[in-house]
């Protein structure tokens, strides 16, 4: 292994941040699309060169980028996210019935079967997928069609399919979040659909016994053990031992029930890693200490880092998709702030240092380790 | 030939500098031409039904075109090519 590349989707343009492995010195690339929304960029597992971006903004819409050299040079690929079928309707804000409409991707998740494929996530949510590398997308309809989906309804951040989780060795079962909807399941590549989320408690908003209605914020697995999903909720750490049949709180003693990432140590499978933040309103750390937990147990018991992290006067939010995970042998921890840091933890996050303090909003972040 | 004038962020992503200039004599028939010559703006500045984005107007001779009928005749000095037609990102925000 020779080195990483960080992937920073902000409000006002794409980051390309290098280094070697040391991970101690960076070279800061960017702004690429300065001014427009990069809601996410993630670059295929087969083809490290290969990399998609998601552009978009209130004026001129939608455009989606790919990069075939390591995101050097950039060229406008597919953007029609046409919907497959009649889009019927979802749930308003106040429970009134509301009409699909595209507004923005999410997320992208590059297969790790064949360079071609990757899919898409999307507000309104939806999960698309491309066999020509972005070139043209489809929809796969079994998600939206499999019966729940008029009582999905908009997260704050709009209803947005934000998370998507491919089987490490079955290309037929892949995993999505939804805000607010909740874990949807296929075992047979799209076609059907179910959704997992039993054991979910958010204090009867909804019920506990509701299938959908979830805010679900992040979910992350680990390929060694991928019946096993954590997830950041809107209320609460869960996790499943039986691929999101059912979750347990494992929360433990975590100073906040709130947050919005999740992620897993690249070699130690309960190792997880969430970044506190106060709920609901206020949206910052307690305390005003910026601080990354750390459970070596799959959860339950977590441990504060804060080595190099700001720990008075801190008011900044991490997102879902701002936090990611090298797979050099010291594993390296990333996430980016909405106020423009991006840190990394070269050493599993006992330690760390701000690669860049003054970026624009910080939406997405991503790594690769690079051969 | 008819002038265009695109905003910056619509300049950069059709990697193009200065005006541009198509055939065509109503704001339709101008922005089709525009899409064509840059297939990465379809989509920018009107819908697939040629619906206007909501925050993208048209002027033109210190004239807000954005409610016109695009099927209308563009102004005699668009057509002549004395003046452009400035397609334009609306100011928003606070």
């Amino acid at each position: 292994m020779t080195g990483v590349r960080v992937l920073v989707g902000t409000r006002k343009g794409a980051f390309v941040l290098t280094s070697d492995a040391g991970r101690k010195s960076w070279t800061v690339d960017g702004p690429h699309f300065g001014g427009w929304e990069i809601y996410h960029l993630k670059g295929s597992p087969l083809d490290p060169d290969r990399i998609w971006a998601s552009q978009s903004g209130g004026w001129f819409g939608q455009q989606v980028q790919r990069s075939d050299d390591g995101g050097k040079s950039w060229n406008p690929v597919g953007k029609d996210f046409s919907y497959a079928s009649v889009p019927t309707t979802h749930q308003w804000y106040d429970g009134t019935p509301h009409p699909w409409e595209f507004a923005r991707v999410w997320h992208f998740e590059p297969s790790h079967f064949d360079r071609d494929t990757v899919f898409a996530g999307v507000e309104d949510a939806a999960l698309f997928k491309s066999t020509d590398a972005g070139d043209s997308w489809t929809e796969v309809k079994g998600l939206r069609e499999h019966g729940s989906g008029s009582q999905w309804q908009p997260g704050a951040g709009g209803m947005c399919l934000h998370t998507i989780l491919l089987h490490p060795t079955d290309e037929q079962r892949i995993y999505t979040a939804i805000s607010a909807a909740g874990v949807f399941a296929t075992d047979d590549g799209g076609e059907s659909w179910e959704p997992r989320n039993k054991g979910l408690k958010s204090g009867e908003i909804p019920s506990e016994a509701a299938e959908v209605g979830h805010c679900v914020h992040n979910l992350a697995m680990h390929p060694s053990a991928p019946d096993t999903l954590y997830m950041q909720k809107h209320w609460d750490v869960m996790r499943s031992d039986d691929a999101g049949g059912s979750w347990t709180e494992v929360s433990g003693n975590l100073p906040s029930d709130f947050g919005f990432p999740i992620d897993v140590h690249a070699h130690e499978p309960e190792t997880i890693y969430v970044v506190p933040i106060l709920s609901d309103s206020t949206h910052y750390p307690p305390d005003g200490k910026l601080r990354v937990y750390r459970s070596r147990s799959g959860g339950n018991e977590w441990e504060p880092l804060t080595k190099g992290l700001p720990q008075d006067h801190c008011y900044v939010n991490v997102l879902r998709d701002a936090m990611a995970i090298d797979s050099l042998d010291d594993c390296g921890i990333y996430f980016g702030t909405t106020g423009g840091q991006v840190y990394c933890s070269p050493d599993g996050g006992d330690s760390w240092d701000a690669i860049v303090r003054d970026l624009p909003a910080v939406l997405s972040v991503e790594v690769q380790t690079l051969p | 030939m008819t002038r265009v004038v695109l905003p910056y962020h619509l300049k950069n992503l059709a990697k193009v500098e200065g005006e541009v200039q198509v055939e065509g004599s109503t704001v339709a028939e101008v922005l089709g031409a525009v899409e064509a010559l840059h297939p990465v703006l379809r989509g920018t500045m009107r819908d697939s039904a040629g619906k206007r984005r909501a925050f993208v107007r048209f002027f033109a001779c210190e004239e807000d075109l954005s409610h016109v009928d695009a099927s209308e005749p563009l102004p005699a000095k668009v057509l002549d090519g004395s003046e452009p037609l400035l397609v334009v990102g609306a100011m928003a925000g606070g």
